[in-house]
């Protein structure tokens, strides 16, 4: 029988790590693209906002590339990155790396569904 | 048994620590985000989160970086076109929302939101350009509409009430009552026009076709 005090730390911290190791750590407004890169046999593509924000305003992307506001709603292809479209704009070895180096966006975890993730306060968009 | 225990006990606080550390500090370390792959290839050569953000002014939602700050003073100089064609549109009005509810009135700054976006990611899909002609609700924004689009996904989130609804009520009422004032003066009109006309400019195709 282990002491009662033991005990009680012992379920403490079985709590605080059960609460800790599930849920999913991302940064806020991490997305996935995942609807073609596994199928593919691609890893999930990581689009990290935080990241971008640092670097290029949000009109860029929202406004001149034509990226709707909506985790979903752009079917982003490596047809259309290569022409310079979506992240081709930038991903073209001029502004940003370019295409070739696909492990860098390819990074995620197989299985990941698609969708915007948050690390704080909210999931995103309607599921708050 | 009971030694075991204490070992077992032993790594799950030692393992607890190292995940507190990160949790305090805010940003999880790329392989443990639950999102890369930390396998993967790339994962070595991506900047970490905590390297970037850390540097940029605190705050204590969304990416833990108060980004209009970070902005505004100059501390990150994020790009604002890529044709070098593309019209750069700023606006500065204030707009009061919600004068009469049970909170706060709302301070909606076209300022801060022009930095950051383009008159048309918001004109006129999500809301009109006219004082009133909009039916903004919470429960909307909660949905992931309006000011949901972006404000709980990637802009600070819903749980910070107040950043919004931040003004007295009848103080906003003064303000929008002296904003309405303002609006009807001679040349008022003229110069509301001239600004819808600089904002209807259609933004250029980018150089390679906008999809």
């Amino acid at each position: 029988m282990m002491p009662s005090g033991l005990r009680r730390i012992g379920i403490a911290l079985a709590c605080i790590g059960s609460f800790l190791t599930t849920p999913v750590f991302a940064e806020y407004a991490d997305v996935v693209l995942n609807r073609m890169a596994e199928k593919e046999g691609m890893r999930p593509v990581i689009f990290p906002h935080w990241f971008h924000r640092i670097r290029f305003r949000c009109k860029v992307c929202h406004a001149e590339l034509g990226f709707k506001m909506r985790a979903g709603s752009n079917l982003v292809t490596m047809g259309d990155i290569i022409d310079g479209k979506f992240c081709g704009a930038c991903h073209n070895g001029n502004i940003a790396w370019a295409p070739e180096n696909c492990d860098l966006c390819h990074s995620g975890k197989p299985g990941l569904p698609p969708g915007i993730f948050g690390g704080h306060d909210t999931n995103g968009p309607g599921r708050w | 048994m009971l030694g075991f225990t204490r070992t077992r006990l032993l790594l799950i606080a030692a393992s607890l620590t190292a995940s507190l550390c990160w949790a305090a500090s805010g940003w999880a370390p790329l392989a443990d985000d639950g999102l890369h792959d930390p396998n993967g290839p790339g994962i070595r050569l991506l900047q970490q989160p905590g390297d970037a953000l850390s540097n940029l002014p605190g705050d204590t939602a969304g990416n833990n970086v108060h980004w209009i700050p970070a902005l505004q003073k100059g501390v990150i100089v994020p790009r604002e076109k890529i044709g070098k064609d593309t019209p750069v549109r700023r606006y500065d009005r204030d707009v009061f929302l919600n004068l009469y509810g049970s909170m706060p009135a709302v301070r909606f700054p076209h300022k801060p939101h022009t930095e950051w976006l383009d008159c048309s990611n918001c004109h006129d899909q999500l809301f009109k350009p006219k004082a009133g002609a909009n039916q903004i609700s919470m429960f909307v924004i909660l949905q992931g509409q309006q000011c949901g689009v972006c404000h709980g996904a990637v802009a600070f989130p819903l749980t910070e009430c107040r950043r919004c609804h931040s003004v007295a009520n009848d103080l906003a009422q003064r303000l929008a009552a002296e904003q309405a004032i303002a609006d009807a003066q001679p040349d008022a009109h003229a110069r509301l026009e001239q600004m819808r006309r600089e904002a209807s400019v259609p933004l250029l195709p980018s150089p390679k076709g906008t999809p």
